[in-house]
């Protein structure tokens, strides 16, 4: 076993800037020569790949520590440049230093008072325990101040301006300084003062927020530039033989050349212009060391053509090494496939492919008690089948007392299961029961990963019942998904007790059921339930007959000496014995006084111990983020009731779904000739009254609203009548889609679809929108050449007549792309934008958590909330949102039903999106929003995730 | 401007400053130390608000801040005083 960490704590990071001289301190070696290895593959002395700086093959060792591959963790060499260059990651400070110091003296351009007063604030500062943001703005203030002077308070001397032309030049008055001349500069600030021929003090370099005794500015500008050891940048061997280099030793390879020729050349006494060429040919060959995306400079490139990738590079951004590898790490006993659907497993499964299990292990501890057990596992090898060919679990690898790993195979089964000893741990193969997590990105809410109970079964995917899809927002068409062997008894006890699924069917995030039934699963419970229908015998075992044995069908009704069977009553065998509720069902016609039990729309359920007494099972029962039934049971039943019943409930729905049988076609959409005149003419009308109003507006005769202008008005005006001619036609069409319409039974039940989207298949699609106005941009003054200019009538300004089903003419077509495309835009925002939101909350919150005593602390005891929300209230036990439901222990108690609640808070359906719901105010803007639509959603993107 | 006192304010919660037992028992209610408390500023409106009342506030102080809350009716925190 390895042993724990020792218990040491971080008390702080100190950063420092590194010295010339540090830097051939801690060099093992001087790299001289741009070469790397040698013909026979050797490394090179004093070369990049030279063995003082690490090893990386096999066999060799290092010169340095004399350590192997895996022992020795490299060291730095060192390249001595001919020439100072400047640092590209402090060219703002050098900046900063040399406008606010003396060009001549070196002092800092303040008097004797401001000094002091710069002293004072930083103390004062200091004291009251600012952090780094205020010191940095302390800095800047006072190096501004600083630059403003124009004569040199200590010698006189007249203060040039200073410019930097990026990404290194600095100029003075025009003229180029060179990274000697700045160095120079650097180290006259604090350094020696050729006027005084004294030290400058160091305090300027602390005004200045500088620690003279970790960072001297001169640093700034290097003289030495670190080698980072070969393990840093290891060259990788192809297959054919060849050396392929990392991109860092490439740069440094540039970075030697250069050197040496500006050496040779400098030496020789070549042409100043040529020395200066290559001294600024050496500044970009370290420039794009450091940071390879420099702006003003090109990035260097491979001869590929791709650029490289350098230090910064390196460590920046999403595949950097921080958001890559250090907060996020890779996982062994993990798998992925594509998931498809199995109404027949429970929702706590998951079905595993076999080919996944005999690679998935759990490693389990050799024991007295299970020595024969695990034996004759062991014994069984890597791939065991039964008599009948079904999967057995094998084992893997047996991990010995010593930490050795043997790998199991056919062969040497029968040996190590005899030479097994107590203490041993062996790696098992899956086993139906065993605990996996299962996860589908993006992992927005806990819900997005849960524990499932493992099915080892055939075929290539991975398996789960269908109410488990809202949750993952997962849906089969192409999906993956990936999931995660749980390897300790820690882990396994936890997943299974906190995050198996029907743990999790009530979300903390609006306190109801985040599972239940979708689609299918609303439509068929509604066909078993709606206004009572009779089965026969036959029927109803058919619909019974998937919940297995043991069900006892309830007594049959007879009439007309025929018996029959009571879809309410097949649909109470799903339900707890003493369960009580009523509610409106999703169908409710939202009449203005609720009749409650004499409602003639069968749309109010009533529940007494357990029977469905009236009312019709749809969304609102037991469909997902609705279902109040389901919600109930969940809270009064515990999650294994809730389970069950959600689990009989779908198979009875698919029962019933299958005796009747259930489609839907575009004729679903058909309305008689006469209605579709009827709706032409309401259009026609519509369309004139809008003329109407233009031309009332044209001659200013329009009656102005308060607080708008003339054209605002006739805005809202006509997208009032088109809105409401829009409703009218839907209400018409409406009219002759009953509920014996299939489209309808969805729509009405909540399965998919609203009737909304129905009125725009079969009456009249509406005016289209971008920002909530009528489309007007395009041409000059109107939308389309096909319109007159500044004609504001309804077919020139995006109001679309036709239905989808009748089909759109030519510039409808182009109007609706228009508010489509707007939509697309929208969603495309919408998830960058909430992303990063997302991210840094997260990481603004990681490590809070809520304490015994109740109060919110961080990881240092801080207090952040007094009580964790404020009431204590675990949001996933609270009702809606709210601690405490009244209603539904007045009804406990008092045995009779209170007022139906009129503010129940609607929560968004499975699919459904936000605006289907929304109930808009009188006098709004009423246009069809087609939105990344729940209809279109991943459609076409196979294989997409995202 | 018309000088108001912002603790008057309909949107702004009460502040009290605690005694020095009062102080204690919290912290040890909470079984914690001052530092690990959220702070609030001297010049904060609310505590120079204080200040104008009479009252003597100095640098680890505590105030008692007793908001409305949608959610639980009343919900109270207490600040520790810090200079600014």
């Amino acid at each position: 076993m390895i042993p724990r960490a020792l218990g040491k704590r971080i008390m702080g990071i100190k950063f420092e800037m590194l010295s010339p001289d540090e830097v051939r301190r801690m060099s093992a070696i001087k790299v001289i020569t741009a070469d790397t290895y040698d013909d026979d593959g050797f490394p090179i002395e004093m070369g990049l790949m030279d063995s003082h700086m690490g090893v990386i093959e096999p066999g060799l060792r290092c010169k340095t520590c004399g350590g192997r591959v895996d022992d020795c963790p490299g060291h730095f060499g060192h390249i001595d440049l001919a020439m100072p260059v400047i640092h590209v990651g402090y060219v703002k400070d050098i900046k900063r230093l040399l406008q606010s110091t003396c060009r001549e003296c070196g002092r800092l351009l303040m008097t004797k008072d401001q000094i002091d007063e710069a002293q004072r604030l930083r103390r004062e500062m200091d004291e009251l325990g600012g952090d780094t943001t205020d010191f940095d703005m302390l800095t800047k203030r006072t190096a501004k101040d600083a630059s403003l002077k124009t004569i040199c308070p200590y010698c006189g001397a007249e203060q040039m301006k200073i410019t930097l032309d990026k990404p290194s030049t600095f100029r003075e008055n025009g003229h180029k300084l060179t990274p000697k001349e700045v160095r120079e500069r650097l180290e006259r600030i604090s350094g020696p003062n050729p006027k005084t021929s004294m030290v400058n003090p160091q305090e300027d370099l602390e005004i200045m927020g500088i620690n003279p005794q970790v960072a001297r500015p001169e640093w700034m500008v290097l003289t030495a530039l670190p080698v980072p050891p070969v393990t840093v940048r290891p060259s990788i061997t192809l297959e054919s033989g060849d050396r392929s280099e990392d991109d860092l030793t490439h740069k440094l390879v540039d970075v030697l050349r250069i050197n040496q020729r500006l050496r040779e050349n400098r030496d020789a006494g070549a042409p100043q212009l040529i020395v200066e060429d290559l001294w600024e040919l050496l500044q970009y060959h370290v420039t794009t060391y450091f940071d390879n995306q420099t702006s003003g400079i090109p990035p260097a490139r491979h001869r590929s053509g791709r650029p490289l990738k350098t230090l910064v590079q390196r460590l920046k951004g999403k595949e950097g090494r921080f958001r890559s590898n250090l907060s996020g790490k890779r996982v062994n006993f993990s798998a992925r496939t594509v998931i498809s659907p199995d109404p027949w497993l429970s929702i706590n499964e998951v079905g595993i492919p076999v080919e996944a299990a005999r690679e998935l292990t759990i490693p389990i501890r050799v024991t007295a008690a299970n020595l024969d057990y695990v034996k004759a596992l062991v014994k069984r090898g890597t791939e065991p089948v039964d008599e009948d060919g079904n999967y057995l679990p094998g084992v893997n690898y047996v991990i010995r007392g010593d930490g050795r790993r043997i790998k199991m195979t056919t062969k040497n089964a029968e040996a190590t299961s005899e030479i097994l000893e107590i203490g041993q741990i062996v790696e098992r193969q899956l086993l139906d029961g065993d605990i996996v997590l299962f996860n589908r990105q993006p992992s927005l809410h806990r819900m997005s990963m849960m524990a499932h109970r493992v099915r080892i079964m055939r075929h290539k995917t991975f398996r789960f019942n269908l109410c488990v899809c809202p949750p993952y927002n997962a849906d089969f068409d192409g999906d993956e998904m990936n999931l995660h062997v749980l390897q300790g008894l820690e882990a396994i006890a936890e997943g299974e007790i906190l995050m198996l699924v029907q743990e999790n069917i009530l979300s903390p995030r609006f306190g109801g059921p985040v599972m239940g039934a979708i689609h299918d699963h609303v439509t068929g419970i509604f066909m078993l339930t709606y206004r009572d229908p009779k089965f026969t015998r036959e029927q109803a075992m058919e619909i019974v007959n998937r919940l297995g044995t043991g069900i006892v069908l309830p007594k049959p009704k007879t009439i007309d000496g025929k018996e029959y069977f009571s879809g309410k009553a097949l649909f109470s065998l799903a339900l707890p014995d003493d369960l009580t509720i009523s509610y409106k069902a999703s169908i409710c016609e939202k009449c203005d006084s609720c009749k409650k039990e004499d409602c003639k729309y069968d749309a109010w359920v009533k529940i007494e111990d357990g029977e469905l007494l009236m009312g019709t099972m749809d969304a609102k029962g037991i469909g997902a983020f609705k279902g109040k039934i389901l919600d109930k049971i969940a809270r009064d039943k515990g999650t294994t009731a809730a389970r069950e019943f959600l689990e009989v409930a779908t198979k009875l729905s698919i029962g019933a779904i299958m005796v009747r049988g259930f489609t839907t076609s575009i004729d679903d959409e058909d309305i008689p000739l006469q209605a579709r005149k009827d709706i032409k003419k309401m259009l026609d009308d519509a369309i004139s009254d809008v003329e109407k109003k233009v031309r009332a507006y044209n001659e200013g005769k329009l009656d102005q609203m308060p607080g708008r202008s003339m054209e605002e008005t006739l805005e809202v005006e006509v997208m009032k009548i088109l809105g409401k001619a829009r409703d009218e036609t839907g209400k018409k069409a409406g009219e002759y889609l009953g509920i014996e319409n299939s489209a309808v039974v969805m729509a009405r039940s909540g399965a998919r679809g609203s009737m909304m989207n129905l009125s725009q298949m079969a009456g009249c699609i509406g005016q289209q929108a971008v920002r909530g106005e009528r489309l007007k941009r395009g041409y000059d003054d109107r939308t389309l050449p096909h319109f007159a200019p500044g004609d504001k009538g309804a077919a020139a300004k995006g109001f679309v007549t036709a239905c989808y089903k009748s089909g759109l003419s030519p510039t409808e077509y182009f109007f609706h792309s228009m508010g489509g495309r707007e939509g697309l835009v929208d969603t495309a925002v919408r998830t960058s934008r909430s992303g990063y939101m997302q991210r840094r909350l997260i990481n603004a919150l990681e490590d809070l958590r809520v304490m015994p005593d109740g109060t919110v602390r961080n990881t240092a005891g801080t207090i952040i909330q007094f009580k964790f929300g404020e009431d204590g209230i675990d949001p996933t036990r609270s009702i809606q949102g709210k601690a405490v439901d009244l209603d539904d222990i007045l009804t406990d108690v008092l045995g009779e039903e209170p007022e139906p609640g009129d503010d129940d808070r609607e929560i968004i359906g499975y699919g459904e999106q936000e605006h289907d719901t929304e109930i808009e105010p009188d006098e709004a803007i009423e246009v069809e929003e087609e939105g990344g639509g729940g209809d279109y959603e991943g459609g076409g993107s196979g294989g997409g995730e995202g | 401007m018309v000088e108001f006192n912002v603790l008057e304010h309909e949107l702004v919660p009460s502040h009290e400053l605690l005694t020095p037992k009062e102080a204690e028992a919290m912290l040890k209610r909470y079984g914690i130390t001052k530092d690990q408390l959220p702070k609030i500023r001297v010049n904060d409106p609310c505590i120079a608000a204080l200040i104008d009342a009479g009252k003597d506030i100095k640098e680890g102080q505590i105030v008692k801040i007793t908001r409305a809350s949608e959610v639980a009716g009343v919900s109270v925190a207490y600040r520790l005083v810090v200079t600014a």
